[in-house]
């Protein structure tokens, strides 16, 4: 049975048929897009909050677009336990929607970056990674000004705690280190989860790492591990 | 809220000429109407009639270029932008543009709506934009106002283009003392459209309702047109305000919107507005429909209270078209813009007649024949007076022989590399969202032009932007040629072939006769080019006035360059070593003469010589050999010779793959600081599997390409003979080092 | 009607490094005695309320809600009528 994957739009989502593409043509899921004015998510296993500059990101990235309708309905998918993935923009939407902790500052050289960066997988008991080995170092595109991570002292240990973080930045071999670390996030967190387990936030770009012509298909197993999930849900 | 009504000035030669027109144009207006215009109208000729507008003293040299070609879908100057046929039922739109002017007075905002303006080309036409491109010069790097510039101008772009979501293929920057005070910021987009799905910028259909849609009308950039069309001084600092400042979330949205409005099918013509604003999109689309077309300005969502039918007319807020809608179908239109929470509001019709009449509180404001307004219409034209630059000669006639030459090549090829000219521009381009859309295959950097794959076709679009300032300057004819040639062999490099060149003109103030032979030289040089190389010219953009205290910039032609790759799985090429034991070859001309070249820039401080020769149907066989080699699956890593010659194009292809070589220059002939400094061309060095070298050989020995095996690709160093021998980190570490360091001080 | 001016800043317990460039750059000016620099919003709203008690009510919950993000930010409400 193929998966039924949503694809949420905002006005200034730009990473929206990026998302879409990697989610239809390369896992071959059956993908559609949920306007930002729709009211209800429907039938569908996973819903993707996409990359971009919802409402131009003016107040704060994500600010504006957690008011959204849609964002209610996303609120009550994820009290019922169907997994979100919010990636870059998506991220940090869900972290202004209250979805996950903490908050998003500038990139500690408050300049926007571009790049392939390697980003290690820090645990495997969530959905989203129970496909991946922990330590498997993926490579994959980074593209934000804003995905310097904080959450203060006691977030942080609850965060370990509850085993939420996902993935930490990493060089090649998977050593976190401070030079792989680029935009400052705090103890190098480059995604997150929530205390259930079934909303994840990456700053990264699985999604533009699907075809070998592109640089990297590191993003494949990411979403293969949450597919087969899905099919054992 | 009390009501000013502003005493409108009187409209006499003096204001004509404040308004920058001259005596004769002033007569030529009060002809066309046959009386004297009203303030509205003297502004609209005034910004119409403007260099940016009119293309008054560039047009009858850009009609000498070779315009046609088989692919072509819309000539040159036709629409927004041009339009190449790329198969499988898909179109290629695209332009560069320039806004210097807005950027060397305030870099961020200028940078940014010209990035603004360019995609709005794009997709006024239908297309989705789908990569960008620029083209940035600026003065020595060592000043900190330069510093300040490409901050401003590239966070500009960044802040820009990365919200709008188009990633960034490729570029360039050159850094030179020439642009100082008056640096370039060229801006291209390309967009696809599907064949027969292209949107015309017409107003067609009497009784036809005319829509504006997008962002309200403020004060920004009043006279922005005519300001872009003055030398830059110390007044024009003090001109700041005039700047406009954009908003890339409702551009994002315009596009979304415009392109989903165009596919109600309700929408007859549409425009968008840049220079001039409402006044210039509304009498091209008029002339060009060959109709009447009246307005009522009191429509017009407005930002500011109070705004004069000049101010409105004039006025260059961002972010907006101009729509002619399907008579009674309107309101699909409308529906679509307000689904992406933008205005759209009915605020004319196409009439009887041929004028553009402008109403504001129930009088007639302007009342103007619309092509008496138009380039191509009833704007002027004129040749300027040309005359040969007296420093020609001297520079031309530089021996550099003459020249105290070290034999030091390790210390001049890593100066080379630390050179801003040829350094990595890695700090740049990381700022740039360079993968948005999944479609780069060659990303800025590592490659010799931009590459991306165009979805559901095995094609790829290669693109790149070229010139090299200098050469033009000391040999106008030979630089325009090369900056043709070179930006062609730069998307062969990567696999595709040149198919047609959208191009930029940046010159000085073309009322100075050395200034306008220059252009016409180079104009001239760019044709031979175009037709040899049957790369036909689509349409772009001129900017004169390009000069500070010092004089005019060098005259610098920008080309942007479209080629198609075939089969982009196949036939993608990158520059960088690919594997130990591979064999280096170098394919072209002989590498002769310093002239021009950073060896002599950055080494020298000199900016003499003759310009490289080119043989432009040498040229043409060159490309055509090596693209076939490419596409035959033989090669495995080639790059074109460029800026720091031969020695500087080894270190490249040695950084970008992480792998050194061994490679001795025996066989060529010359001096050794020609052969590993010449920036001659029609060269590229390639590299194959050991086993391939003779049926690499042979293929372009039947082309009569001389071509011959200097080495081997293998260790963590660069060798050349017993003159050079570097480690890779070396130099990677100057190269990738220079710009961070000038920029973080 | 009133005039809410609002003030957002980090909150002190995060780096600002906007405020850090600036810091660093007037020091490059000799401006030395400026010992420290916090980079944050200005807001301005016109408030139509029966009193400047409410009107600061609405202010606050404005930034609450929207404004000012309470995990890095801190925010001053002053009310003008």
């Amino acid at each position: 049975m193929s998966k039924k994957i949503g694809v949420i739009v905002f006005p200034g989502s730009n990473c929206d048929h990026d998302a879409y593409h990697a989610m239809k043509h390369v896992m071959n899921a059956d993908t559609t897009f949920l306007w930002h004015k729709d009211k209800e998510i429907g039938d569908l296993d996973l819903v993707i909050v996409p990359g971009g500059f919802s409402y131009g990101d003016y107040l704060r990235s994500g600010a504006i677009a957690r008011f959204s309708p849609i964002m209610e309905a996303v609120q009550d998918y994820v009290k019922k336990g169907f997994p979100v993935l919010g990636i870059c923009n998506g991220f940090q939407i869900l972290l202004e929607a209250g979805l996950l902790p903490g908050a998003m500052l500038h990139n500690e050289k408050l300049r926007f970056v571009c790049k392939n960066v390697n980003i290690r997988v820090e645990n495997n008991r969530s959905l989203f990674t129970s496909g991946m080995k922990e330590g498997t170092v993926l490579n994959v595109p980074v593209s934000h000004g804003e995905g310097n991570y904080f959450i203060d002292d006691e977030g942080l240990s609850d965060l370990k705690e509850h085993e939420q973080i996902a993935f930490r930045y990493c060089d090649a071999n998977g050593n976190v280190t401070q030079e792989a670390n680029f935009n400052g996030s705090v103890d190098s967190i480059a995604g997150i989860i929530n205390k259930q387990g079934n909303v994840l936030g990456m700053m990264p770009h699985p999604e533009r790492a699907m075809e070998p012509l592109l640089g990297s298909s590191d993003g494949i197993p990411f979403f293969e591990s949450i597919f087969n999930s899905l099919q054992l849900a | 809220m009390s009501q000013t009504t502003l005493q409108e000035p009187e409209v006499n030669l003096e204001l004509a000429i404040d308004h920058g027109l001259t005596e004769d144009e002033y007569e030529m207006i009060k002809d066309y109407l046959g009386r004297t215009p009203t303030f509205t109208e003297l502004g609209v000729y005034s910004v119409m009639w403007s260099e940016h507008c009119s293309y008054k003293n560039s047009i009858l040299e850009i009609k000498k270029l070779p315009r046609e070609g088989d692919q072509l879908l819309v000539g040159a100057g036709e629409e927004n932008a041009g339009l190449v046929d790329i198969g499988d039922g898909l179109a290629c739109a695209f332009k560069i543009e320039s806004h210097n002017h807005p950027s060397a007075i305030e870099p961020y905002e200028g940078a940014a709506t010209g990035v603004g303006g360019i995609h709005r080309d794009i997709f006024t036409m239908g297309a989705r934009p789908v990569a960008s491109l620029n083209s940035l010069r600026f003065g020595d790097m060592e000043n900190p106002r330069v510093r300040y510039l490409l901050d401003g101008v590239v966070r500009g772009i960044s802040d820009y283009g990365n919200s709008f979501g188009i990633p960034m293929v490729g570029g360039e920057i050159y850094f030179d003392e020439a642009y100082e005070g008056n640096p370039l910021v060229n801006a291209m987009s390309v967009g696809i459209v599907k064949v027969g799905e292209t949107a015309s910028a017409i107003a067609e259909g009497i009784g036809n309702p005319v829509l504006i849609v997008g962002s309200s009308t403020g004060r920004d950039g009043i006279h922005g047109a005519t300001f872009a069309s003055e030398d830059i001084s110390e007044e024009s600092e003090a001109k700041r305000p005039s700047v406009q400042v954009g908003d890339p979330f409702t551009e994002k949205l315009l596009l979304e919107a415009s392109l989903e409005a165009l596919k109600t099918g309700a929408i007859v013509g549409m425009q968008d507005m840049g220079a001039a604003g409402i006044a210039c999109s509304s009498s091209e689309m008029t002339a060009k429909g060959g109709l009447g077309m009246n307005m009522d300005l009191d429509k017009i969502p407005m930002r500011e209270e109070g705004m004069t039918s000049y101010e409105i007319l004039l006025s260059e807020s961002q972010e907006r078209m101009l729509i002619v809608a399907e008579k009674g179908r309107e309101q699909e239109i409308i529906d679509v813009y307000e689904k992406w929470d933008l205005n759209a509001v009915v605020c004319g019709e196409v009439v009887e007649g041929d004028r553009v009449t402008y109403w504001k509180d129930g009088e007639v404001k302007a009342d103007m024949p619309a092509d008496s307004l138009v380039l191509g219409g009833g704007a002027p034209q004129y040749v300027r007076e040309a005359k040969k630059p007296e420093y020609l000669d001297t520079v031309q006639n530089f021996d550099t022989d003459t020249l105290q030459h070290s034999d030091d090549f390790k210390t001049i090829l890593l100066d080379l590399l630390n050179a801003p000219n040829i350094a990595s521009k890695r700090w740049v381009h990381e700022q740039y969202d360079t993968t948005v859309r999944t479609n780069t295959v060659n990303a800025p950097g590592a490659s010799d032009s931009g590459l991306i794959r165009i979805k559901d076709s095995k094609k790829g679009l290669a693109v790149k932007t070229d010139c090299n300032g200098r050469y033009v300057y000391l040999n106008p004819r030979k630089g325009g040629q090369i900056a043709v040639a070179e930006s062609a062999r730069n998307v062969v490099c990567s696999g595709a072939k040149p198919v047609a060149i959208t191009n930029c003109l940046n010159f000085g103030n073309p009322y100075k006769p050395d200034v306008y032979w220059t252009f016409k030289e180079a104009l001239g040089g760019m044709g031979d080019a175009c037709r040899k190389l049957n790369t036909p010219v689509t349409g772009g953009n001129v900017s004169f006035y390009n000069e500070n205290p010092k004089g005019a910039i060098f005259p610098t032609p920008v080309i942007g360059m479209l080629g198609i790759v075939e089969d982009v799985e196949k036939h993608r090429m990158t520059p960088g070593f690919k594997n130990d034991g591979d064999a280096v070859l170098y394919i072209g001309a002989e590498r002769k003469g310093l002239g021009g070249s950073e060896y002599l820039n950055t080494i020298h401080h000199l900016t003499t010589g003759d310009t490289p020769d080119i043989d432009l149907d040498f040229e043409a066989i060159l490309q055509e050999s090596l693209l076939e080699a490419i596409k035959s699956g033989n090669l495995n890593a080639v790059h074109d010779i460029s800026d720091g010659g031969l020695a500087t194009t080894l270190a490249e292809m040695a950084i970008f793959g992480a792998k050194g070589a061994d490679v001795s220059i025996d066989d060529f002939a010359g001096s050794l600081h020609e052969i590993l400094f010449s920036e001659a061309q029609s060269g590229a060095v390639i590299s194959c599997d050991p086993e391939k070298v003779e049926a690499v050989s042979d293929h372009f020995k039947k082309f009569n390409i001389p071509v011959h095996e200097f080495g081997t690709v293998g260790g963590s160093e660069l060798t050349i003979n017993d003159v050079v021998s570097i480690q890779i980190s070396e130099m990677s570490n100057r190269y990738e080092g220079a710009i961070p360091k000038a920029m973080e001080v | 009607m009133y005039k809410a001016k609002v003030n957002i800043t980090l909150r002190k317990s995060i780096l600002d490094p906007k405020g850090k460039a600036a810091h660093h750059a007037l020091q490059n000016l000799g401006l030395k005695n400026v010992k420290d620099v916090r980079i944050g919003k200005f807001i301005e709203m016109n408030i139509d309320a029966d009193s400047q008690n409410e009107a600061r009510e609405l202010a606050e919950t404005a930034c609450t809600q929207l404004l000012a993000n309470e995990v890095m930010e801190d925010f001053q409400v002053e009310i003008e009528e």
